[in-house]
This record gives structure tokens, sequence and C-alpha cells, in this order.
């Protein structure tokens, strides 16, 4: 029995060191960001790692969330007489919620999964140390530029989720549907505010973009440097980061809905 | 400035409980090649990466070019970092990046060289390493022996004046590993480096080296030349040097007598 | 590994692209019409019952938005709800005798304030206040209004339908004798 309560009191000072870890290689990051110059590049590309190579799985999947949300939400609209709400209905779905929390989904599993294997890989292949015993801060050359990038892809990747699946919404209630194109956008227009649901929506979305990328890169970072180390490394980032996405989507949203 | 580029004394260092180093003093004079021997796991690995000032030790004291490693802030440590090669036993190259690419790293980062000059030095490192015309390819393309030279090329890049080799011979076939020692010799003398090989293959280590070290159990059992050790009277250094299968290293795992273990009733 | 151009190409697509797409919503799917408060001024109007009306309920003429609430109080003394209305600047040309009235969109939509046009030759300019206001139909009054006419006209005409039966029998009794 006392044995069990060691564990657990193990368990969690592991869980605190971690945490501790993870904002240590936080502030390196950030407060020890270096010129701008040699950084910038780096940055560049992991935004086309990160956002430009996400944009297919975004796309499609927007679209076909577009599509179902405005099929299914016709069909019981219609009931009440109300098929003409169906613009409204899926903008703020999508702008309020969906949007942020799907986009942030699918970009844990296919960026966040990526970074967090490929810095596991090049700290089992030895990559980062050599480029330690090269005098060149690793933190600065690999870590810092995927962390920059994830946070700034997701709120990018969140505005084009919105508008294809907005327009997913649209060819299946006008043109499939037979709704009145101008009733649909002039009801969307006078139900959707920008600073209330877009806006809030993509702050939403820089927060997801945060999150994610710190826990796969923190992940990957202090990744075992096996191959089963990897493997649960990545596991643990679309876990913990799906986990933490849903959390602070409620708490988000319970503060937003209050006014701030 | 001493003679010894670097200097070891009263090294302590433990992993896990388990203690590395139990008290070795070591001294690595300039411009030789000193290899550090032993058995696997007794941490010579380790040893490099706290010669680096990767690691920190529990108690003692490494001096490189008369500087405490481990007591410099880290710019200064990384300005010393840029005088030390250190070539990995996988390699460690950026798989992302050509061969060319790879050896012109570090040019890259620390120098404001022009491209020109930059182009000129690597191919200079590739044509020492023999690899010149791979200047191409990928690290994915390479073979093991082709991906350590190229990591010596570009461990060589800055002209270093300190160089560490992490079991550069293991899993090489007879050609590469011929290759791959002449360069350790030949690149020692051409350029004045100092260097450190760590490794197990006793042949070939030997027979460039020109001081030895043999480390086991944490502690250091034999040091001499080249000829001194072979005819070093301790039965562990012999058990090492010729492979012999049971001596002050068991061949049998610590376990109950052989008797008590088959008469035991199996649990059910 | 891509060259460097082609990636920093594809980026700046990206970043163009996000940005038409966060126009997009702005524009078309908010209807967002300026990022700025509009110029404009602010008129008063007190109601009975506000109903549903919210701040930013929109404020229109003839069906027309040309502004918005901007605050809703409760005057301490006459108990009476006072509506800041706040109306763009290019519609100067408001008669200070004009009529405000809440009305609902739709069946089952929001509030919003509907000033019906006079024919004063003054015009509404910042801080004029709107005399004239109907306060909104609230459900249950008019329910109660409609219960209470049914009533009434039942009682009536069950009392025209006794005199013209008693008519009826009495000629009937006439003739039949």
């Amino acid at each position: 029995m006392i044995d069990r309560i060691a564990l657990l009191g193990r368990f969690s000072l592991e869980v605190i060191r971690d945490y501790g870890k993870a904002g240590q290689l936080l502030w390196q990051v950030i407060f020890r960001f270096p010129q701008f110059r040699k950084g910038f590049p780096l940055v560049l590309q992991q935004i086309y790692a990160e956002g430009v190579l996400s944009l297919i799985i975004i796309i499609v999947s927007s679209l076909f969330i577009g599509m179902v949300v405005a099929l299914q939400g016709y069909h019981t609209l219609a009931k009440f007489g109300a098929s003409a709400e169906l613009g409204p209905l899926v903008a703020l779905s999508v702008a309020r919620e969906l949007g942020p929390v799907v986009t942030a989904l699918l970009f844990a599993g296919r960026a966040g999964s990526a970074v967090t294997a490929e810095i596991g890989l090049m700290k089992a292949t030895e990559q980062l140390s050599s480029m330690e015993m090269m005098a060149v801060n690793p933190i600065h050359r690999v870590i810092s530029p995927r962390l920059w990038g994830g946070f700034i892809s997701m709120p990018l990747l969140t505005m084009i989720f919105n508008v294809t699946a907005i327009y997913g919404a649209y060819l299946v209630g006008v043109k499939w549907l037979g709704l009145d194109a101008g009733v649909f956008w002039s009801n969307m227009q006078s139900s959707v505010d920008f600073h209330l649901d877009v806006m809030n929506g993509i702050i939403k979305s820089t927060v997801f973009g945060f999150v994610i990328a710190w826990i796969s890169v923190y992940q990957g970072y202090f990744a075992e440097p096996t191959s089963a180390g990897i493997a649960s490394a990545t596991t643990r980032t679309v876990v913990y980061s799906s986990l933490a996405i849903l959390g602070l989507d409620f708490v988000l949203t319970a503060m937003m809905i209050g006014g701030w | 400035m001493g003679d010894n580029l670097v200097e070891i004394t009263n090294l302590h260092f433990q992993r896990n409980g388990r203690p590395i180093f139990d008290g070795v003093d070591l001294v690595i004079p300039r411009g030789k090649v000193i290899a550090i021997m032993g058995p696997s796991g007794t941490g010579k690995t380790t040893l490099l990466r706290l010669i680096g000032g990767q690691l920190r030790p529990m108690a003692g004291q490494v001096k490189v070019a008369d500087q405490n490693i481990h007591q410099l802030s880290p710019s200064k440590l990384y300005t010393l970092r840029k005088k030390m090669g250190m070539l990995f036993q996988s390699g460690g190259l950026f798989t992302h990046l050509t061969v060319f690419e790879n050896v012109a790293f570090p040019l890259r980062e620390h120098t404001q060289l022009s491209e020109a000059m930059i182009r000129t030095l690597v191919l200079m490192k590739l044509q020492m390493v023999g690899l010149r015309g791979a200047r191409d390819l990928m690290p994915s393309e390479l073979s093991g022996g082709m991906a350590r030279r190229v990591a010596l090329a570009r461990a060589i890049a800055l002209d270093p004046a300190l160089i560490m080799y992490d079991e550069p011979l293991s899993g090489q076939d007879p050609i590469s590993m011929g290759v791959l020692i002449k360069l350790i010799r030949t690149v020692n003398d051409l350029l004045g480096l100092t260097s450190i090989i760590v490794s197990h293959d006793v042949q070939e280590t030997l027979s460039i080296a020109d001081y030895v070290y043999v480390i086991a159990d944490g502690k250091l059992i034999g040091k001499g030349t080249a000829s001194d050790i072979k005819q070093d009277q301790s039965n562990h250094v012999q058990q090492f040097l010729q492979g012999l299968p049971d001596g002050p290293v068991p061949f049998h795992f610590p376990a109950v007598s052989w008797e008590q273990d088959l008469m035991r009733a199996p649990k059910s | 590994m891509l060259s460097q151009r082609t990636i920093e190409t594809s980026v700046g697509l990206f970043l163009l692209a996000a940005i038409g797409a966060l126009l997009v919503l702005a524009f078309k799917v908010s209807g967002l019409t300026s990022f700025f408060k509009t110029e404009g001024y602010n008129v008063t109007a007190s109601f009975d019952d506000i109903g549903q009306l919210k701040v930013r309920a929109a404020v229109k003429i003839s069906g027309v938005t040309i502004g918005e609430v901007s605050a809703i109080q409760l005057d301490p003394t006459t108990y009476k709800a006072v509506v800041t209305l706040h109306i763009h600047s290019n519609m100067k040309d408001i008669p200070d005798d004009s009529s405000a009235a809440i009305l609902t969109a739709g069946l089952l939509g929001d509030n919003y304030i509907e000033i019906s046009p006079m024919y004063s030759k003054t015009f509404l300019k910042n801080g004029s206040d709107i005399e004239d206001t109907n306060a909104a139909m609230i459900l249950e009054k008019l329910i109660g209004q409609f219960l209470f006419k049914i009533g009434n006209n039942s009682s009536d005409s069950s009392a025209t339908n006794s005199n013209d039966k008693s008519v009826e029998k009495k000629k009937s009794i006439s003739k039949g004798e």
C-alpha cells in the first residue's frame, strides 16, 4: 500500500519536472531569439513544411465538413420552416467552433506528429549532438523555427478552413438543395459578427497553434533516442495536443461567451 | 600553455547510480594520436562528452587548453568548441543536406567567407578524405564508411586543434577500416591536430596510436605506448588485448550454482 | 529539399490565400461594412417596453439600416427605457417629429427600431429626443387583449341572439295558432 502511494508521489513529481523542462525549453526558444537574418529563412522553411503541406488535408476536410453540416442542418431546419437560416447555422458553427478545433486536431495529427518525429530522429542519429559540438545551438537552429512555424501556420490554416467550409455549405445549400443564394448570404451576414465570431475563432486558433507547437517540440526534444521512444513520443504529441485543444476550447468559449 | 591539450584529474561520473568513472587521471599531449580502449559499456563515449563539456562530472576536473571546461560561460564554451571536432559513431550527418552542404555547414555558421572561398575549402576537405566526387550525394545514399569520411571532413572544416573519434571503426569492412585508419593518422600529422580515438578495435588502433589508455570498471587499468601495452602484465589488459573469452571479465553472468538450479523444483 | 526560392514563393502564396480568406470572412460572411466606428450622431428615444431589443440592434427607415442602438438605460424617475440611437452621419434629414417603433424581424427574429419619418421641416441632430414612440409588442399582452375582446363580443352577441329568438317564437306562435 505504502509502495503505491510512493509510486504516485514519484509520478506526480515526474510530471511536475516535465512541465518544468517544457517551460525551460519554451523560455530558451522565445527569449533567446537570435539573429533575425539567419533565423528567418529557417522559419519560412518550417511554415512551408507545416503550413503549406497541410493545406491539402485542411481544404479537403473543410469542404466535406461544410457540406455535411449544411446537409444535416437543412433537414432539421426545414422541419421548422427555418431553412433560410442555414447560412447563419453553418457560418456560426464553423467560425466559432469547428474551424479552430478541427483545424487544430488535424494540424496536431499531421504537422505536430511530423515535427516530433523529426526532432526525435535528429536526436537519435546524433545530429543535434553534432550541432552542439560544432558550437551551433540546436535550439535556435532546429527547435525554435519549428515552434514559430507552427504558431504562425495555425491561424492561417484556420482562416482557409473557415472559408472553404462555408463554400462547401454554399455548394450543398444553394446549388444542390435549392436555397436562394441571396437569402443564404444576407442572413449569414446579418447573423455573423466579425469581432465576436470570426475574430474570436481566430484568437482560439492562435492559442491552439501555440499549444500544439509547444507540445510537439517538447516531445521531440525529450524523446528517448530509440525507435520505440520516438514512436511513443509521436503518439503522445497527438494525444496530449488533442486533449489540450478540447479542454482549452471549452475554457476559451466560456470566457468569450461572457463577453471577455 | 602546457604540453598537454587535455588534462583530466580525479574524474568521477555516475549514471543512474552506477559509477562510470571512479577517479580517473589522463593527459592528452599535443599533436599525438591517443587511443582510449576498453570493453563495451565502460563509458568511453561518456568520456568524450565530458571532454566536450556536454556532460558534467560529479567530481574532478577536465581541463582543455588550460581552461576548466565546466566552469566556462556558455559563450566561452562555444568558442572553445569551435576548436574541437567530434566524429560520432553514426556520423551525425544532417540528413536533409547534401554532402557538400554538410561540410560547408560549420563554415557558413561561423565564418563570413564568400561562397567561392567556402567552395574551395569544402572541396579541399573532401579531397583530403577522398570523396570530392561525392559532393552532391545525400547522406542516405552513402555507405557507412563513406558517411564517416564525410563526417570527418566536416569535423576538420574549421581546422580544429583537437579531434575526437567515437568508435570510428565499428562495423566497417576491412577496406573501409584501412581507409579510415590511414585517414586518421594522415589528417593528424598533416594538420598538426591532436586526436583522441575511442575504440575497441585493438589491432588497427594500436597500429597508429602514439599512446594508449585502457579503462575498465571505471578505472584506468593500463597505459603506455602501443608496444608497452602489448607487454602489460595485468590479466585484465591481456584478456582485452587478446580477446580471450574468459578471465577477469567472466564468461558466465552471475547466477546460483548449476546444481542448485537443476535441483530446484519448477514453480507451479 | 526544394530550393529556397520555391519555398519562399509557396509560403508567400499561403499567406496571401489566408489573408484573402480573412477578407472574404470579413466582408462576405459577416457583412462587415467598415472597421472603424462610423461617423454619426446620437439621438434618444424613450419606450414603455423594449421587449427583446439589444445593444447593436439595427435602426432602420423603411427597412434600410441607417444606424444602430448604442445604449439602453432605465430612467429612474419616469421608469421608461431610454434607448440611445447612433445614426450614421449621411442621414442628416430625419424630421424631428418622426416616430420610433420597436418591431420584430420576421416571426421569430430579433427586435430592431423602425423610424417612420413625418413632415416637420426641422431635423434630428445630436442629442435630440424622439417623442413619439411605440413600445414593442409583447406576446402576452397581445393575447390578454385578444381574450378580453372576445369576452366582450360574446356577451354582446348573446344578448342580441336571445332577443331575436323571442321575436321568432312570438311570430311562430301567432302563425301556428
